[in-house]
């Protein structure tokens, strides 16, 4: 059955309250999930305080700031910082978001709480896992299929068919969505969560893939397409303001379609 | 996640690929919402009727139920909302039950305990429609 309670090694205790820092006369509270797989204890959470006149407005910028200034074993991913890599996807103020598009000032209440991406492996802090993410995303053949003799110079494409892509090629990657889905939570191993399905989606419908019918079967199965119930949180969830659960029903669509 | 990548030897693509595609559930999709469609009109008039019976004695029920109209309408809402039952049920102990066990058990208890309701069901409104 599905665990509804956490392991013992899984829960939570309380961690350091680091000091306020001297001087400050803006302070943010930021309220960190952290676990170091070498020490052998529990996830901890840790409080610390932000001068915000030292520091941008984003809580990536916290984050810097306190890696820098603070605590420099707080552990997270992070690069463009500018919501294109993806890297910075984390659990902030009980959303799934990038850390570097999300303002502090946007958060409800005074604390900042930030946790790892729901219901992955953590590595570290805040790094989760996400091998089975990219698995999934590479089970999908997320490149061109074609038979046909490639042309001389390139696969053409109306202007009307390569608009079908718009709101799908944007995806990043960032697994905000996967992670935000509970259908994802419950059966992650075998469905192939909301990111790999808009992706699937998005070669389906190019115009010049050329093997749709096989990319149609290897999604048709009650676990790898069929667990999404609509519960929307992936649309909800995603920085990018994309509609992965659009996609799915549009794949839907096309499975009902082929069989009349 | 049920297997945590790191405690497991096998590649992460060969645990995505697990058994393969089974190629099937369209069937069940689409009678997913065939059914809910059905229910819609069919439970209006099942209400319909149950306010109709409703203080009246039981020769006055019987006689309503064994109307053809009543009977058929009674027929269909119980063969679509068992089957609906069965379709719904059977999504739920997927999500939530993942040892192979106990699922085929709740799988085939599902299947069972539907089939036993709505046939009961229906044997009851055709006993009261031919005369029962």
């Amino acid at each position: 059955m599905v665990q509804l309670t956490l392991p013992k090694n899984s829960q939570i205790t309380e961690g350091t309250a680091w000091p306020k820092p001297g001087g400050a006369n803006r302070l943010t509270e930021y309220r960190i999930y952290r676990w170091n797989p070498d020490d052998g204890k529990n996830p901890r959470i840790d409080t610390y305080y932000v001068d915000r006149e030292d520091c941008g407005p984003m809580v990536l910028d916290g984050l810097i700031w306190i890696k820098n200034k603070v605590d420099p074993s707080l552990t997270f991913r992070r690069s463009c910082r500018e919501g294109i890599c993806g890297s910075c996807a984390m659990n902030i103020d009980g959303t799934n978001t990038l850390a570097c598009l999300k303002s502090m000032d946007d958060v409800r209440g005074s604390t900042v709480k930030v946790y790892p991406l729901p219901h992955m492996p953590v590595v570290k802090d805040l790094v989760p896992d996400l091998t089975q993410f990219y698995a999934q995303h590479a089970s999908i053949e997320p490149w061109l299929h074609t038979q046909t003799p490639a042309p001389e110079h390139e696969w053409p494409q109306s202007r009307e068919d390569r608009e079908k892509l718009d709101g799908l090629y944007e995806c990043i990657l960032c697994a905000c969505c996967s992670t935000s889905c509970p259908s994802y939570w419950w059966n992650g191993d075998r469905y192939l969560g909301p990111a790999a399905l808009l992706q699937a989606y998005r070669w389906l419908i190019d115009s010049r893939d050329e093997s749709t019918g096989d990319r149609l079967d290897h999604l048709e199965d009650p676990f790898r397409l069929y667990r999404c119930h609509t519960i929307m949180n992936c649309a909800k969830a995603c920085p990018k303001g994309l509609n992965p659960a659009k996609a799915i029903a549009e794949i839907k669509k096309m499975m009902v379609t082929r069989q009349f | 996640m049920s297997t945590p990548s790191g405690t497991s030897m096998r590649t992460a693509r060969r645990r995505v690929s697990g058994l393969g595609s089974a190629r099937s559930g369209t069937e069940h999709f689409w009678m997913q919402r065939v059914t809910a469609l059905a229910n819609i009109p069919l439970l209006l008039v099942f209400l319909g009727i149950l306010i109709a019976v409703a203080g009246s004695t039981y020769e006055e029920a019987h006689a309503l139920l064994g109307r053809p109209f009543v009977a058929i309408v009674m027929a269909l809402a119980l063969i679509s909302v068992t089957n609906h039952m069965r379709i719904g049920m059977q999504v739920v102990i997927e999500d939530y039950v993942h040892a192979e066990g106990p699922k085929v058990v709740a799988l085939i208890g599902n299947i069972f305990f539907c089939a036993a309701v709505g046939l009961a069901g229906v044997f009851a409104v055709l006993k009261i429609g031919f005369g029962g």
